[in-house]
């Protein structure tokens, strides 16, 4: 039953309910293997530099994922391997910026999770929390100076982002120009070890939209069901018109800030909580409940997503590795502007 | 009829706005205001909804230019003050200098700054930003030092497919004046002799070009002919323009406006001696601004920054060597 499901195409509203589920919880699933597949590899040594997965945060990142179109704009951030692969990422360009293949959409310049294509519309995160969103900002605002309608764009931040000057200047320039932004917080609540009470003194982070007059949402993100509705309900408004929305998630990472990180400062009671529920076990016994899916349908769907992402590595670790002597060592496009070459 | 630096200026985004319809203008009080200093004049009202005032946001003006330029625009970008464009370094060094080298998508957006000491303008509106910005790679950063330079410089600025940081001198903006545009111009990247002579090289680029010329008519009565090199874009920086006249001169001196540790003059002196050692008759030598903030009182500020009589006054020194 899953695979005819996962076969068909995800189109938004038209897909019913069970099917908009299923094709989710693929890519949760998907998601969450591929990210223990890196930090298995990272802890193999085969990985340089770090990995940062999204362990408890993707009902979230696989509904912002699906919401938007291929032609809108997504800048994911690192927790959000679930939300790149419903976007349309392939799982083989993960894994290429993640052991630095030449054939990647980084080529070994840039790696792990900074990755992205941005004439598709999937924007390469640098590291400075909230510097993103304004860049978000600019694509929609060229698209309605050039006459492009119904696009939307979805920038994803934690937290600790929402502290960054970056952040409060992006949303109230969303606000003065009206774009259709759609602002994802994932509150995981903690900034790297910093939590909440060390981050913010508002009561919600809602409240920070509220100060530039965006419209905001909150949601419990470990409740699939509940982000599909409301990632879904706010991109639909953006798109409809209404100025810039933000939706805050609450949320707990079931893991370090990254695979080098044991994640000992983590409140126990947090992880007792409603918050520290596992999305990904929340939705599975949904489906099991509601009878669209069983046990022997997720046992086929892990054993193919096993051969997908063992296929996928088998690959990249055949292919290049980038060539300090044929690297060109350019970092302008106008070749007669570059200083220092040889 | 005459033309002034910032004439020209606003009269090179006129013609970039008229000529290509990817270009649009960003920045604080540029719209029917036309700009702190008018360098957008009258332009809101002539390309509607193409000047577009920003609010007092640098990170998200310079954040809007990334995005819209990678779909397919030539932003400009007014600071409105060099100073301020501090506050949008991390999208300028981040963001629009690394975007090409990681990805292959150009990154086409010209940050303006006003930049550059005038008097009473204190520590916030005088600071010359040349030398932090050419420090990162990724980012072309340009000094025109004349009004034709001003006009035609720009006007490349916005075709280049890679981030430009253009640095518009504000003290030249009204003192500096030129008969008529320029049809054509040297391109970016090549530097310019703006005076020939024998005896010694002095490097410079925008207001201090006009210094060192000022000196070396000083220097004329006491018998010296003194060459001046007006670099004009200090990245890329053209060694060999520098090179060929030290080659002439067998002495160098280097003068900036900016502060002295590290930066363009040490750039300069660093290449020569390296790569041109043999050339030199007696060691380079560098005058630039005193290492502290910029100060505001005319008696202070005309002590701060190397005028003429500073130069000429090194000059001598190194002549006597």
């Amino acid at each position: 039953m899953l695979q005819t499901v996962l076969d068909a195409d995800f189109v938004g509203d038209a897909t019913s309910f069970r099917d908009t589920h299923l094709t989710a919880y693929r890519f949760m699933l998907l998601a969450r293997m591929l990210d223990d597949k890196c930090a298995g590899l990272y802890r193999a040594g085969k990985i340089h530099g770090g990995v940062f997965i999204g362990r408890g945060q993707e009902a979230l990142s696989v509904a912002i994922g699906l919401a938007l179109k291929k032609t809108d704009v997504f800048a994911p951030l690192i927790r959000d391997t679930a939300g790149r692969l419903a976007f349309g990422e392939p799982v083989v360009d993960a894994v290429r910026t993640y052991l630095g293949s030449v054939l990647g959409p980084m080529r070994g310049r840039d790696g792990n999770v900074h990755r992205g294509r941005p004439k598709e519309g999937y924007l390469p995160m640098v590291s400075h929390l909230g510097a993103m969103i304004s860049v978000v900002n600019g694509m929609l605002f060229a698209r309605r100076m050039k006459g492009v309608t119904g696009t939307v764009g979805a920038a994803c931040i934690g937290d600790g982002g929402t502290a960054t000057g970056s952040f409060h200047e992006a949303l109230n320039q969303a606000a003065i120009e009206k774009l259709p932004l759609v602002l994802i917080v994932a509150n995981n609540h903690y900034a790297y070890s910093t939590p909440n009470d060390r981050e913010f003194a508002c009561r919600n982070l809602t409240d920070k939209a509220a100060g530039y007059g965006v419209e905001s949402h909150s949601v419990d993100g470990t409740d699939l069901s509940a982000c599909l509705k409301i990632v879904g309900d706010a991109v639909a408004r953006a798109r409809a018109g209404r100025g810039p929305q933000m939706v805050v998630a609450t949320l707990l990472r079931l893991c370090g800030h990254g695979e080098h990180d044991d994640a000992s400062y983590i409140d126990p009671k947090l992880k007792a909580s409603p918050a520290g529920r596992d999305c990904l076990k929340v939705a599975e016994e949904h489906l099991l409940r509601q009878k669209w899916a069983d046990a022997a349908a997720f046992a086929a769907l892990r054993g193919e997503i096993v051969r997908e992402i063992e296929e996928a590595v088998a690959q990249v670790q055949r292919e290049p590795a980038p060539d300090p002597f044929t690297e060109d060592w350019r970092a302008i496009s106008t070749g007669h502007l570059n200083e220092g070459h040889e | 009829m005459s033309i002034t630096y910032l004439e020209a200026i606003r009269e090179a985004q006129a013609h970039a706005l008229r000529d290509d319809p990817r270009v649009f203008i960003y920045g604080q009080d540029i719209g029917a205001f036309g700009g702190a200093f008018k360098a957008t004049k009258n332009l809101a009202k002539e390309f509607p909804g193409r000047v577009i005032d920003a609010p007092i946001s640098e990170d998200a003006m310079v954040g809007l230019a990334v995005g819209a330029a990678i779909e397919g625009m030539r932003p400009i970008i007014e600071m409105q003050f060099a100073d301020f464009s501090t506050v949008g370094f991390n999208q300028i060094v981040n963001q629009a200098a690394t975007l090409f080298w990681r990805t292959q998508v150009p990154c086409p957006i010209t940050v303006r700054l006003p930049f550059g000491g005038t008097s009473g303008s204190g520590p916030f509106h005088s600071q010359s930003l040349e030398t932090i910005y050419a420090h990162y790679p990724g980012l072309v950063v340009l000094t025109p030092a004349t009004v034709e330079d001003a006009y035609s410089m720009l006007l490349e600025a916005v075709a280049i497919d890679d981030p430009v940081i253009f640095c518009e001198h504000k003290y030249l903006y009204y003192h500096l004046k030129a008969e008529k545009l320029p049809s054509e111009a040297l391109p970016v990247g090549k530097a310019r002799i703006a005076r020939e002579g024998r005896d010694m090289t002095i490097v410079a680029y925008s207001a201090m070009v006009h210094e060192a010329l000022e000196a070396a008519a000083e220097l004329v009565p006491e018998g010296w002919e003194i060459e001046v090199v007006d670099l004009r874009s200090v990245k890329p920086l053209d060694t060999d323009t520098v090179m060929a006249s030290v080659a002439r001169t067998g002495r160098l001196l280097c003068v900036g406006e900016a502060w002295p540790w590290g930066g363009v003059t040490a750039e300069v002196i660093a290449r020569v001696a390296s790569e041109g050692f043999g050339l030199l008759d007696v060691p380079p030598q560098r005058l630039n601004a005193k290492d502290t903030p910029v100060p505001y009182h005319p008696n202070l500020w005309t002590a701060h920054r190397p005028t003429a009589h500073a130069v000429a006054a090194a000059a001598r020194k190194l002549l006597r060597l």
